[in-house]
């Protein structure tokens, strides 16, 4: 549908996420995507606030799609939230956004509720809109240590309820997971079979009988320093989402979006050049750098910022706790 | 806009070529004058399907590039396996 192979999608989430009129949130959307972005996305709780209400935001983010994809000559999207209180305003949202020929919509799928989201996983089918999904408030559900039902688990009912994108930890940055738990998630979510492997968290193979696939979503706390070690991690079939990691770019938006563009394009090509990802990175980014002031301005910007903690989503087999 | 890379060299366009070979993808070439907002480029040829050669592959490029100097030059890199172009690489700007 985006005519886009052989790298993964690039996305941002608009910030701040409440506060911006309708019309600068759709300037925000179009900077972005003007500079490289695939997708720009409306946060989990952008829904329709009194400062912005759902309609108008529609209206400016879909203008802003357009005069980019005009632009660029690339095609363009932005995740409209259809989130809403019940299921006749959710449909209401959507066929607005399928009128204003948005490629694609979003709901957060937990919030809404297993059936509800079903429902709206079936209209997209119906309609030709893809559909993302955030996850908030799995961490209610999810991080409780007492009992709760794990991530994993939810990923898996997700891919069976429909969606195109979904959104998983990162492996590093601020919303870190744990790396071997993330890494089996997102096979449950695009591979066909997966083997049975207790250190991963996946206690029975898992057939899926050709059920469509779900692109994992890495977002939160990346920057362009987390480039290569993202693109070795999730691979080419996947979404990188940088929300801050663009937006604070000192150049503005347009230049934060080029330099994460340029930090991409460039670890594709190393990757196929077989530099590795990890202890190369430093010299892939600024060999890059070198043609690109947007990057080396990300850069200079980002190199202290580092998050160094034990991640807060870790596998917990039976028999490990203490 | 197709990339934000400055454009590869002939040895950098080489190691792309030997990674999409290696990876056992088969090579095909499209060009277009301006890039179509559809799916469709216009094929050079056929896909490479039995090359194995670096220079193969590179010599369709040069041939590409010559007779169609105003358009845009890229190489696939197509998975038999899973029916998709898993390589895209912008080898000509006019």
């Amino acid at each position: 549908m985006l005519d886009n192979y052989g790298r993964p999608l690039l996305g941002g989430t608009i910030k701040p996420k409440i506060g911006l009129s309708a019309r600068d949130y759709g300037r925000s959307v179009y900077e972005l995507l003007r500079g490289g972005l695939d997708f720009t996305k409306d946060d989990e709780n952008v829904n329709s606030q009194p400062v912005s209400r759902w309609r108008d935001r529609f209206l400016f983010t879909m203008e802003a799609v357009q005069k980019a994809e005009n632009e660029t000559g690339e095609r363009k999207g932005h995740y409209l939230n259809v989130t809403a209180g019940s299921m006749e305003d959710v449909y209401r949202r959507a066929e607005f956004a399928k009128e204003l020929g948005a490629p694609i919509i979003m709901s957060d799928f937990f919030t809404m509720g297993f059936t509800a989201h079903t429902s709206l996983s079936r209209w997209c089918r119906d309609n030709g809109v893809l559909l993302h999904c955030h996850r908030a408030m799995h961490a209610v559900v999810h991080r409780q240590r007492n009992h709760g039902i794990h991530w994993r688990v939810l990923a898996k009912w997700l891919r069976m309820a429909g969606g195109d994108q979904l959104h998983n930890g990162t492996v590093v940055g601020k919303l870190a997971g744990d790396r071997a738990a993330t890494m089996a998630i997102n096979d449950l979510l695009r591979e066909d079979f997966i083997a049975a492997d207790k250190r991963r968290g996946i206690y029975f193979d898992q057939a899926w009988a050709s059920m469509p696939a779900v692109f994992p979503v890495a977002s939160g706390g990346i920057h362009v320093w987390h480039m290569p070690e993202l693109l070795d991690i999730f691979g080419i079939d996947s979404v990188l989402q940088f929300g801050g990691g663009t937006q604070g770019h000192p150049g503005g938006n347009r230049a934060g979006a080029t330099a994460v563009r340029v930090a991409l394009e460039a670890a594709v090509q190393a990757r196929s050049e077989g530099r590795n990802m990890i202890t190369g990175a430093p010299e892939i980014l600024a060999t890059a750098a070198r043609q690109s002031p947007e990057l080396r301005e990300a850069l200079e910007l980002w190199k202290e910022t580092k998050s160094d903690f034990d991640g807060v989503d870790r596998l917990d087999p039976p028999g490990a706790r203490s | 806009m197709i990339t934000c890379l400055p454009p590869l060299d002939k040895a950098q366009v080489a190691t792309q070529i030997k990674y999409l070979l290696d990876q056992s993808l088969i090579p095909a070439i499209e060009y277009a004058r301006k890039p179509p907002r559809d799916h469709y480029w216009n094929m050079w040829k056929l896909p490479l399907f039995d090359t194995q050669a670096v220079a193969d592959v590179q010599a369709e490029i040069g041939a590409c590039t010559t007779a169609h100097p105003d358009c845009f030059v890229k190489l696939i890199g197509y998975a038999r396996h899973r029916q998709t172009r898993t390589m895209s690489l912008p080898v000509h700007q006019s």
